[in-house]
């Protein structure tokens, strides 16, 4: 989370570029499915940093299918952390923008990874703050496993096995130097 | 990043990238006006107390605005019904509420240097709110947003600060902060109210000027301060007709400065002695817009000191009245 972009890529390799690409067009698809009576309302919502990225891509892809524009947000959930005073390293507010009225619309919460599903429940009360949804449903590149709340994804692009002390490194070509999913465990974290 | 002190007591002891950190923070807080919810949880469970020695509207009710703004509990002490009447000290009635567990104290004083006095003496963030003739940090952080806001950059702006530079805390602090950012500053007053050794204490990104026309001329921003009316009785200048002839902002003067010149004011506005009320309520005015931007700079500086490094000022209170230089 704290990674900052532009470091170069390490650990193992787990998904490359067209892998990503195959899974954010499955992602699409799955939400397409469920959502294809309500495209004039549906909306898709990233979560600051690497999942505002999936989600303009999301959103374009869906519009590009539909011939519907389907409209994207940002959101920054610095805000709503539960350990907001805990951490070492005072993370930086970053900018919400939701640019459209959330009330009475689905809403597809878009993140790279979902691993304690704290920033989730961030996230979520960060929305409806904003509104009242019609819904929410949550769309993750990578689900890691090891949950700390009552949380689940409705729409997964990749389910993995990890260790609670591996990093999971989703990497973005909009900020960092390639498209990939990568994983470092604990012993390669020390050494680094 | 995160600020070092555990206290925000002027813009002097801060660096440029600290006051940056504090600028950028503002700018998803104002976001935050805008929606129908103007809450969000971060300070949730802290409290924060009101110390106001001196009167004051605007700068009380930003300062309550921003903390309920993060969720934290506000405490509203008026000196009038405190025990200060009684004679209890500044460090005794801050560490009284330090020992309720306040996490902020905001305080406002009439003698400079009372914020860092109780800094000393308090783990309790401490956030100065105008002292003596001192600083009024907050103030110039709002100053510098609504600059950087309008203009896009502070970094080659020229900023005329016009009035009475003597008594003015609020300028000292733009003074600190347009200067660390790049900015150049000028000066301008009558010479009863511009202290000669401006040049000495701020360096040599100050000019000093007595005439208007010289201060106004190629501006990108007309700061005009407000004027204490009871300096008159001091005879620092003879009346407010002359000074409003010769310093009040009107159409006319400010048609010297650049086209887009900005006008601003701290407020509370004498209206018809240091600005004209064709100006205070002319399209250039940027005025009641410092006052929004006052509530997301104030929340941007309580959050970050919750996540400041804590840094205490050395020595401890009784040191500091030892060693106090004049301000």
């Amino acid at each position: 989370m704290n990674r900052t972009a532009d470091a170069p890529a390490a650990g193992k390799l787990v998904l490359d570029s067209s892998g990503i690409d195959q899974k954010v067009r499955s992602l699409c698809q799955s939400i397409l499915k469920e959502f294809s009576k309500e495209l004039g309302k549906l909306a898709v919502v990233g979560i600051q940093t690497r999942g505002a990225h999936l989600a303009r891509r999301i959103a374009q892809q869906l519009s590009e299918e539909t011939g519907k524009p389907i409209p994207v947000g940002i959101l920054d959930i610095t805000l709503y952390r539960d350990d907001v005073h805990d951490i070492a390293e005072q993370p930086e507010v970053k900018e919400t923008d939701l640019p459209f009225d959330i009330g009475d619309r689905p809403i597809v919460l878009i993140d790279d990874v979902l691993f304690s599903g704290r920033t989730v429940r961030s996230a979520m009360n960060a929305l409806i703050d904003y509104g009242r949804p019609q819904c929410i449903r949550l769309a993750v590149l990578v689900d890691r496993g090891h949950r700390e709340l009552p949380i689940g994804a409705d729409y997964v692009g990749l389910a993995l096995k990890t260790r609670i002390d591996d990093v999971v490194d989703v990497n973005l070509k909009e900020i960092d130097e390639e498209d990939s999913i990568r994983i470092r465990k604990y012993e390669e974290r020390k050494a680094r | 990043m995160k600020l070092r002190y555990k206290d925000l007591l002027g813009l002097a002891p801060l660096t440029a990238e600290e006051i940056e950190l504090i600028l950028n923070t503002a700018v998803p807080f104002k976001k935050i006006f805008t929606r129908s919810i103007k809450k969000v949880p971060p300070l949730r469970g802290k409290t924060v107390a009101l110390l106001f020695y001196e009167p004051s509207t605007r700068t009380r009710t930003s300062f309550e605005l921003a903390a309920a703004r993060l969720s934290a509990d506000v405490l509203n002490l008026s000196v009038s019904s405190s025990s200060v009447q009684k004679g209890e000290t500044l460090i005794d009635t801050a560490l009284n509420l330090e020992a309720m567990k306040v996490d902020y104290i905001v305080l406002r004083h009439s003698v400079s240097g009372a914020p860092e006095l109780l800094a000393r003496g308090v783990r309790a963030h401490v956030v100065n709110a105008g002292d003596g003739n001192h600083e009024h940090p907050t103030q110039g952080l709002l100053d510098l947003y609504t600059i950087r806001e309008k203009k896009k950059k502070i970094k080659g702006l020229t900023i005329a600060i016009i009035g009475d530079i003597l008594h003015s805390r609020v300028a000292r602090s733009n003074i600190w902060g347009l200067t660390k950012l790049g900015a150049r500053v000028r000066l301008c007053g009558p010479a009863t109210l511009v202290p000669p050794d401006m040049k000495t204490a701020f360096g040599n990104d100050i000019e000093v000027t007595y005439n208007m026309k010289e201060a106004l001329e190629g501006a990108d921003v007309a700061y005009v301060l407000r004027l204490q009316l009871e300096r008159q009785q001091e005879n620092l200048f003879p009346s407010l007709r002359e000074y409003n002839e010769f310093y009040g902002l009107d159409a006319k003067k400010l048609s010297w400065a650049k086209k887009d010149c900005l006008v601003m004011h701290p407020g509370p506005m004498n209206r018809g002695v240091e600005i004209s009320s064709e100006v205070a309520d002319g399209p250039q005015s940027v005025i009641l817009e410092q006052v929004t931007n006052g509530i997301a700079v104030r929340m941007a500086v309580l959050y970050l000191l919750a996540g400041s490094t804590g840094v205490m000022p050395a020595g401890s209170p009784a040191q500091f009245l030892a060693e106090r230089k004049p301000l």
